[in-house]
């Protein structure tokens, strides 16, 4: 009973299908974030769900993560004589890469993986045509809410990895690698800026969007049976991080360019 | 009155596979039709092109002057609340219990309030047999109970179309016949058009105004019950009696060498699996004594008095035998006797590779009707 169509004769229209439908449904869950009514309920309870499930794995990789960038940046800082940058150096880099893909891979993978597995039983169960047959867009009722969700818990997942990355530097740097603490902080302001949190934040909620939008679409297009659904989500987490890489590469360019470095 | 629907020349495929094709059909406001067809003709998915979850190759599907293959979203979701659709296993939402499953449609398309929501979901879940079980998963339920709650969302809107997937597939007969009453009761009160897709022989030969049948990627016939009820095609034939032998196989089609030795093996004396010759047209049912008439049946014999002579003989004899006096007299037919128990136009050997028919000409819809329900205790039903 798939859509599908077999006509797959050029090698890689399928793959092209396939992307063409995802940005299809980007487009409709854009569309549908303006659409009354908004469902206030749906979008409480899974932001509380993903946040439920993201939390705590995501603060303890933000330790550790933290931890190696200013390891790292420390005894490279210490080799090449500029001790003083350590704290600039590491908060830089936590705030404006780390803090948004470390968000971004615990939302995908714990979060995401969750929405995908959720609307792919539905869909097997036909409970998705029979919302629609109710005249209800599953769409509007139920994608939105998790796609807004995911990007709301991404946001303020980033913040709160960003300070716990940054604290993490700081012990390791100030105990590890005899960094003097006063030299850390005041270094913070040295070569980060503002817009370094913008951007992570920016980053933070697209990457949650292209998340939930993702597993959304392998949910609501599963291969058959319920061992398809398994592999939606399996499929749905190596497509997230795979675009994940390719859109912060993107930003990353863009945001040089167009934002000038502190210290020029 | 419920829609009516007009399908024209609607056509599906799947790749390169025809599901089926040029199906062309009208279901008549307030009448009750069912879709015969053995397993994997695509009934479902006729069901589901029906209200746009698929998207038909070629043809239209007209409801209330709108297009479902073609309209536009918005349109198409606004068209869908007047459809109620029964699913194979019901299709409850899995995280909801019984009672928010039957709600569901009241919260999102009305502005009711509480209260009135509790007794609308209350009285259909009493309808269906329900009562006291609204605090249940549909995951604690049996199938048929499942069944029978889908049936109840379905009903919650007050559809003008309903739409029956299997309704009758895990369910035991008694509780398959509850369920056909149900839906001619349903049809009494509030007049909807119901299309119910099923292969249960004795749902479709006691419930519909009119049958049709698919088969082969096309469309065998729709109309009347008479007509196909008293088909000579051997596809409605075997299909009816539920035999072996005729053209339809364990996969879809059979060939000759296979027809072949099947019709050996008959001719041999081995059972063909079928029961006696169930065909003809018997009394269709009506509704719970206390209810309003159908309205639908009136019309429908309108309508059917007009086409009257465009239909086979022998649904005609099953037509004009199935009126009262006083309408033979109003639509002007039926000079001749009913009482015979032969059926005359058909071919004299096809009458005797029959012999020991179970089946009996109706006599008189009253009596007969009396015996097979005897009238349910009257309960406060509004």
């Amino acid at each position: 009973m798939s859509s599908r169509a077999s006509s797959a004769k050029i090698p890689g229209a399928g793959m092209l299908r396939e992307t063409g439908k995802l940005f299809a449904l980007g487009l409709d869950v854009a569309r549908g974030i303006f659409q009354r009514p908004f469902q206030l309920r749906e979008f409480i309870q899974q932001s509380w769900f993903i946040a439920s499930v993201t939390i705590l794995p995501t603060a303890l990789v933000a330790i550790p993560f933290g931890a190696v960038i200013s390891l790292q940046f420390g005894s490279l800082a210490k080799q090449l004589g500029a001790q003083s940058y350590t704290g600039a150096g590491s908060v830089l880099a936590t705030v404006q890469q780390a803090s948004p893909l470390v968000t971004a891979l615990l939302v995908a993978g714990a979060g995401g993986s969750a929405i995908c597995a959720d609307i792919g039983a539905r869909t097997i169960r036909e409970e998705i045509d029979a919302m629609e047959v109710l005249g209800v867009s599953a769409i509007q009722r139920l994608v939105v809410p998790r796609v807004l969700a995911c990007m709301l818990v991404a946001v303020l997942l980033n913040g709160m990895v960003s300070v716990i990355g940054v604290l993490g530097g700081y012990f390791f740097n100030v105990v590890l690698q005899d960094g003097t603490p006063g030299a850390y902080l005041a270094s913070f302001s040295a070569l980060a800026q503002l817009p370094d949190l913008w951007v992570g934040e920016l980053k933070a909620l697209i990457f949650g969007f292209i998340a939930a939008v993702v597993a959304a679409y392998r949910g609501l297009n599963p291969p058959p049976g319920p061992k398809g659904v398994g592999d939606a989500v399996n499929q749905s987490v190596v497509i997230t991080f795979l675009l994940l890489f390719v859109v912060n590469f993107v930003i990353t360019l863009i945001y040089l360019q167009v934002v000038p470095a502190k210290l020029d | 009155m419920g829609a009516e629907v007009v399908i024209e020349g609607l056509t599906k495929s799947f790749g390169k596979q025809a599901i089926w094709r040029d199906v062309t059909l009208n279901l008549p406001p307030g009448e009750v039709s069912v879709m015969l067809g053995p397993s994997g003709t695509g009934k479902s998915v006729f069901l589901k092109s029906m209200i746009g979850l698929l998207k038909p190759d070629r043809g239209k599907c007209v409801i209330n002057g709108v297009d479902i293959v073609r309209c536009s979203e918005s349109k198409l979701y606004e068209t869908r609340k007047l459809f109620g659709v029964l699913f194979q296993d019901g299709a409850l939402f899995g995280s909801m219990n019984l009672y928010d499953n039957v709600a569901f449609p009241l919260r999102e398309h009305t502005k009711k309030s509480e209260t009135e929501i509790r007794r609308i979901v209350l009285e259909k879940l009493e309808m269906t047999g329900l009562a006291g079980a609204e605090k249940k998963l549909p995951g604690e339920i049996s199938g048929g109970m499942r069944k029978r709650a889908g049936l109840a969302r379905a009903l919650v809107l007050d559809p003008e179309i309903i739409l029956c997937d299997e309704p009758d597939s895990g369910l035991d007969p008694v509780r398959t016949a509850y369920l056909s009453q149900l839906l001619i009761d349903l049809n009494a009160q509030i007049d909807a058009t119901i299309l119910i897709v099923t292969h249960n022989i004795n749902v479709a030969r006691t419930v519909p105004d009119n049958i049709g049948m698919l088969f082969r990627k096309e469309l065998v016939m729709f109309g009347p019950r008479e007509v196909l009820l008293t088909s000579d095609e051997p596809v409605v034939e075997q299909f009816l009696n539920g035999r072996r032998l005729g053209p339809i196989g364990m996969s879809e089609e059979k060939d000759q060498a296979q027809m072949a030795l099947e019709q050996a093996q008959a001719d041999a004396g081995h059972h063909d699996g079928s029961t006696d010759d169930v065909r003809g047209v018997v009394p269709q049912l009506q509704p719970t004594p206390g209810l309003p008439e159908r309205t639908g049946v009136r019309r429908r014999k309108d309508r059917v008095m007009r086409i009257l002579h465009t239909l086979p003989p022998a649904a005609q004899e099953g037509i004009i035998e199935s009126l009262t006096p006083e309408e033979r007299v109003h639509y002007g037919v039926g000079g001749h006797s009913v009482t015979t128990s032969q059926r005359g136009q058909l071919p004299v050997d096809d009458v005797a590779t029959v012999p020991g028919s179970g089946w009996r000409e109706p006599q008189s819809n009253q009596s007969s009707d009396a015996q097979r329900m005897p009238p349910p205790p009257q309960q406060g039903r509004s």
